[in-house]
């Protein structure tokens, strides 16, 4: 077996090449952007349906829908992915931190996260953003960091609980009585089995600050100048462009936003496949038998406690040719 | 023999389906009758749970039953196609009629809950028409049975040794009086002691009951004493199948062979111990012809090529092998030929 089995479920391909368009539209868009997204080009009072010259319409400003969409991109994920790298890093480091040392480090971060949990995020972040707006210091950086700071706590409480049932096993104990360090077991003996769950933490917590940022933008919270799907959103919100029927101005922007998720969420249903084998050879060997077609067919449905049975037309030579009756 | 019980004919189980499958079960044959002891021994991996749990129709995913007959004949009733049957008519006939004493005590008994809850479960599932009162005393009874005092129905399983859990386990099992119980490695996680305790008890309450035992293990040396049949199971085949004693004192199959010289005998002239050389095969790739040539000692030729048949060697009763050695074109080696023992007592 080699170290990394590459993972090749349909989920995971679908998931893994969404997002890798989307990593690099967010790098390249800006610049293949044909037009700049808050240049207005006629003098037209309504938005212009799609167009040999903008090929998703204008806004009702007369800005390139088509840029805007290429533009928007970027700051959507780079605010998601900082957000989720920090968050994580943070429940990783108070969450196995409270885990592993328990007492009254355990009590203090638990409160910590506890309080976190409980405090509202959305109002909360309405109330920080209308302050950094004002003050004129919301770039990226900062709103990926806001969002951070009230998204780690349910990755914490997770990893804590893991973290408790870890730490009693039997391969710590051992690390422990050969005299190694506290960090050095967790680095060592705790945090690759966590792996699965980190990541999947991650990917949740990416989802959630693009849900975030992109609700954020939508209710104007976000510098106008910085365009994002979400801002997008809000000019299309404010021009009437859903009963209008501006339908190229809010259809891009919403699809961009979901398929985005669609991806991280494919991406979390694959890592679970990869995690749990029982989930991965029931869904490969289902494809296996789809592309076979002319054999077995294998059964639709597993379930305990009813064994399914598929009679295949004798594809082993059959040994038993004298009754092997015992009397 | 009439008390046909269990029946399974040619069953074969793969884990997964296409190219990759396993083959965990390639063409078993077995039969159960009233009141007998069927042992099925083979090393890890060798198909004996997967047989045991195809023929229950318990096997988790991926695991599909891909031919065979498994028929189970109700007493004074029309015999069950258990391979064609729905869940509702396998779920009357599990555990009032098959039950299972699973490996681990530990995993299969519910923390939270009493013996008493867990023993009166099925009876109240089962048994519609008892009252809890009823419930109750017959939950004692069973616990009388295996040797546990009544006082202790309010424990839990944490409360209890090990070998008192598997005895709970064995008493939840009999419950409902059910015509066969299969056990599955029931004693593997006890200590010597215990293990003989268990067993003699079992044959005590197989003895009153009258109930039949598909017994599951790893370790030839317990069938020989507890089992009346003993199959013996290499690469999800039945390679030989013969009263216990008959297959102590005479094996015909060179796989029971080794395994009969990997443990020492009590008794008897001192002889050398000697094991199995290499290691059982990839269930995925099997050798070609017979599955056990590439480790046995008495290859011939053809083995290579074509895979043995299960039938009677030669002047064998009621034993059947799978070995091109006893199809009576040559010589059998000696260790393979011994005599037949003279007095084989009857299954019962």
């Amino acid at each position: 077996m080699n170290a990394i089995r590459l993972p090749r479920s349909p989920k995971i391909l679908t998931g893994l090449g969404l997002l890798l368009g989307f990593a690099i539209l967010a790098i390249v868009g800006p610049w293949l952007a044909p037009d700049n997204p808050s240049t207005s080009f006629h003098n037209s009072p309504v938005p212009l349906p799609p167009s040999a010259a903008h090929w998703l319409g204008t806004t009702a400003l007369q800005q390139d829908v088509f840029s805007q969409l290429l533009s928007g991109g970027r700051s959507t994920f780079l605010v998601a992915f900082l957000a989720g790298l920090v968050a994580t890093a943070l429940s990783v480091a108070i969450g196995v931190t409270a885990g592993y040392f328990g007492g009254l480090a355990d009590d203090l971060l638990s409160m910590l996260a506890n309080i976190f949990l409980v405090m509202p995020a959305l109002p909360l972040l309405i109330i920080l953003f209308g302050f950094l707006k004002s003050s004129g210091s919301n770039d990226d950086v900062i709103i990926g960091l806001t969002i951070a700071v009230t998204g780690w706590a349910w990755g914490a409480r997770v990893l804590r609980a893991q973290t408790l049932s870890l730490r009693s096993r039997d391969y710590v104990d051992s690390a422990r009585l050969i005299g190694e360090r506290g960090w050095r077991i967790i680095a060592t003996e705790i945090l690759p089995n966590l792996t699965p769950v980190v990541a999947s933490s991650f990917l949740f917590t990416v989802l959630y600050g693009v849900g975030t940022y992109t609700a954020l933008a939508f209710l104007g919270l976000v510098n106008p100048d910085n365009w994002s799907w979400g801002g997008m959103l809000f000019f299309a919100q404010l021009a009437n462009a859903e009963t209008s029927g501006y339908w190229w101005w809010f259809v891009p922007p919403g699809l961009a936003v979901a398929l985005l998720g669609t991806s991280l969420a494919l991406l979390n249903f694959g890592i679970d496949e990869f995690i749990n084998p029982r989930l991965r050879v029931a869904g490969l060997t289902r494809r296996a038998g789809r592309r076979q077609r002319a054999g077995a067919r294998p059964p639709r449905r597993y379930e305990l406690g009813l064994t399914p049975v598929v009679r295949t037309p004798a594809i082993r030579p059959v040994t038993t040719t004298v009754g092997g009756g015992h009397d | 023999m009439t008390d046909l019980l269990l029946e399974a004919r040619g069953l074969c189980v793969d884990y997964g389906s296409g190219p990759g499958a396993v083959h965990a079960v390639a063409d078993a044959d077995l039969v159960l009758h009233r009141g007998e002891v069927l042992g099925l021994a083979g090393e890890s991996g060798s198909g004996k749970s997967t047989l045991a749990f195809g023929i229950t129709r318990l096997l988790r995913a991926p695991g599909v039953i891909t031919g065979g007959e498994v028929r189970f004949y109700r007493p004074g009733g029309s015999p069950v196609d258990v391979l064609e049957a729905d869940e509702p008519l396998l779920r009357v006939l599990r555990w009032s009629q098959v039950s299972l004493v699973m490996q681990s005590a530990m995993n299969a008994l519910n923390p939270v809950m009493s013996i008493r809850t867990q023993l009166t479960d099925a009876l109240r599932a089962h048994r519609p028409g008892m009252s809890a009162a009823q419930r109750r005393a017959r939950a004692a009874e069973l616990l009388d049975m295996v040797g546990i005092s009544a006082d202790r129905l309010g424990s839990f399983p944490h409360q209890l040794s090990g070998g008192m859990r598997q005895r709970v386990m064995i008493a939840m099992a009999l419950g409902l009086e059910p015509q066969v119980v299969i056990m599955d490695e029931p004693t593997t996680a006890l200590d010597v002691v215990t293990q003989r305790e268990i067993l003699e008890e079992l044959s005590a309450l197989r003895d009153r009951l009258g109930f039949a035992i598909l017994f599951i293990t790893h370790d030839l040396s317990l069938l020989i004493e507890i089992a009346d049949t003993i199959a013996v199971m290499y690469a999800g085949r039945v390679v030989e199948r013969a009263e216990a004693k008959a297959l102590f004192r005479a094996p015909r199959h060179p796989y029971t062979l080794g395994l009969l010289s990997s443990f020492p005998g009590l008794h008897g002239p001192r002889r050398r111990m000697t094991g199995i050389p290499g290691s059982p095969p990839d269930l995925r790739e099997l050798p070609s012809g017979c599955v056990f040539h590439p480790r046995c000692g008495f290859v011939l030729d053809r083995c290579a090529s074509a895979s043995p048949p299960l039938g009677p060697p030669p002047g064998g009763r009621g034993r059947v092998v799978a070995c091109w050695l006893h199809d009576g074109a040559q010589s059998v080696p000696e260790p393979l030929a011994k005599p037949e023992p003279d007095h084989i007592g009857s299954t019962l």
